[in-house]
């Protein structure tokens, strides 16, 4: 299985979740992501799964929920104004405590905006998603090998915290072909003895539910959850650094972003600027501690997004402000160039900081 | 040693299979690959292009503007293109469809009339792989072996009896 193979970033998706031991797929084809559906629906038949092209996006959460409540692992795809449709859907899920796993190929916004890259769902995915206290875990691939591991990752930690885990990538990554090794760390599926899976007359009733209308409960309910969030903030953080040992200049950048500003950073580098990278794999938990660690020999850092800048108060948030952030941007389906990324960066170096 | 490739031409003149023989062609070579396609609500007869980078390092943005290679397969593709050619590259172009010449004269320029070949040849449908065949002649290294493999990737095993096909139309570009 050490055999590298081409794949787009979509169906690499597709196969690592298939790898992952996901056998339900429930979706509604839409640009930039339609090859995940049209893996699954080839695949699923032949190994004994489910793929159900759903009426709706919305149809589509809920069966999610459905097969979830079940124990079994299960995913949706979709890409942007998509995902904003199983708002409603991704809430209940947290609500219930149930794991599933979203993917969201970004395409540009508001509304139904474009089908050409985008990364402007950043506050959507990290922010929450939809009504009510929570989070999802979102993982941000910037390759197609990155793809598929996050894939097999994501259904992890979803059963290990019972929540949602987000893939959330963007046209390019999906669209974009490059080797991968499809031999992948599958864990074995934890235990889930809150499953409805029959109670065999052996146990008391199971029930995934997200009404609760005792207020006391209700709070109970949502302290309880909160302290599994800062039990990830503490044990699942991911990031990249990027020649970061001497870097007075940081980028911060995810996904495609980041794949562009490395190129600005080496030609800034033959340049003789000293420019890194920090780029969080884990969009929530943010990596918030390098970013803070990096203060201490960094002027200015950069953020580099294909949105009108969003991320960028994550960054000020992790540096406390101490030092000026930034934003090389492009939006609605553009992506920036590295001569744009490189242009800030000498800005930047010229400046030292002086903001 | 990198190589950035932009292939452009029609939606239907297999574009993004002759950058995915170029692709497959880099990983049986060990380079490190990435290709990237134009999408879009093009369809048959819109605009089709394609971002293939072949290097030794890894890759960064797979995202070419500036190709070191340009293969055009009609004129509204080279004229898009041809001033984002970096200096001291090549273009290739189908000479069949495209009248005019090329107006860089920093660049290495190879017109190869690969839909007249093609026609010629009794398969008009592989102009693509004709000047692809002489893309790999000029900036990788053409062995049948190599290309076979590769063809072998793109080519699914029900359509095996076109890979001598697509390979003989390859060396019909290469000895052009």
């Amino acid at each position: 299985m050490a055999d590298k193979v081409l794949m787009k970033g979509n169906e690499a998706i597709a196969e690592a979740a298939i790898i992952a031991g996901c056998r339900h797929y429930f979706g509604y084809p839409i640009t930039p992501q339609t090859e995940i559906a049209a893996y699954m629906a080839k695949r699923m038949p032949k190994i004994g799964g489910c793929f159900l092209q759903a009426e709706s996006e919305i149809a589509a959460i809920n069966m999610v929920y459905g097969v979830a409540s079940c124990g079994l692992r299960v995913m949706t795809s979709s890409s942007s104004p998509g995902i904003s449709l199983k708002g409603e859907g991704l809430s209940y899920l947290a609500g219930a405590d149930l794991p599933s796993l979203v993917v969201n190929v970004q395409r540009g916004g508001p509304g139904l905006g474009g089908i050409q890259p985008s990364q402007s769902d950043y506050f959507q995915a990290t922010k929450g998603g939809a009504h009510g206290d929570f989070h999802m875990i979102v993982l941000a691939p910037a390759s197609v090998q990155e793809m598929a591991d996050l894939t097999v990752h994501g259904f992890d930690l979803a059963d290990k915290y019972r929540m949602t885990s987000m893939i959330l990538a963007d046209g390019t990554m999906g669209q974009m072909m490059e080797p991968v090794s499809l031999d992948l760390n599958v864990k074995p599926m934890p235990e889930k003895p809150w499953a409805t899976t029959g109670t065999k007359l052996e146990r008391f009733h199971n029930i995934t539910n997200s009404l609760s209308l005792v207020p006391e409960e209700l709070e109970e309910l949502n302290f309880k959850r909160y302290q599994r969030y800062a039990e990830i903030e503490k044990n699942e953080v991911m990031y990249e650094e990027y020649m970061m040992e001497d870097a007075e200049i940081c980028i911060a950048a995810f996904g495609i972003a980041s794949r562009v500003a490395k190129n600005a950073i080496v030609e800034a580098r033959a340049q003789g600027i000293k420019v890194g990278l920090i780029r969080p794999i884990t969009l929530w938990p943010f990596p918030k501690a390098p970013f803070l660690k990096a203060t201490e020999k960094v002027h200015t850092f950069i953020s580099v997004e294909l949105s009108m800048g969003q991320m960028i108060e994550d960054v000020r948030l992790a540096t406390e402000c101490r030092r000026p952030v930034t934003l090389v941007n492009r939006a609605g389906g553009m992506i920036p160039s590295p001569e744009q990324i490189l242009e800030a960066i000498k800005n930047a170096h010229k400046n030292g900081g002086a903001n | 040693m990198t190589n950035k490739y932009l292939f452009a031409g029609f939606g239907g003149q297999g574009i993004l299979f002759a950058g995915k023989l170029l692709a497959y062609k880099g990983l049986t070579d060990e380079k490190q690959v990435s290709w990237l396609p134009s999408y879009g609500p093009e369809m048959r007869g819109g605009t089709a292009s394609c971002s293939v980078i072949l290097s030794d390092s890894p890759v960064g943005s797979p995202i070419v503007s500036n190709p070191n290679i340009l293969i055009a397969m009609n004129l509204p593709s080279l004229d898009k293109y041809e001033d984002t050619v970096e200096a001291g590259g090549m273009i290739f172009y189908d000479s069949s469809l495209i009248e005019r010449e090329v107006k860089r004269d920093d660049v290495k320029v190879f017109p190869i009339p690969a839909t007249k070949l093609a026609e010629e040849n009794g398969t008009p449908t592989l102009a693509n792989m004709i000047i692809v065949g002489k893309v790999l002649a000029e900036t990788g290294d053409f062995t049948d072996e190599s290309v076979m493999a590769a063809l072998k990737k793109v080519i699914s095993a029900k359509r095996a009896d076109m890979l001598d096909v697509n390979l003989n139309a390859m060396k019909l570009g290469r000895d052009f």
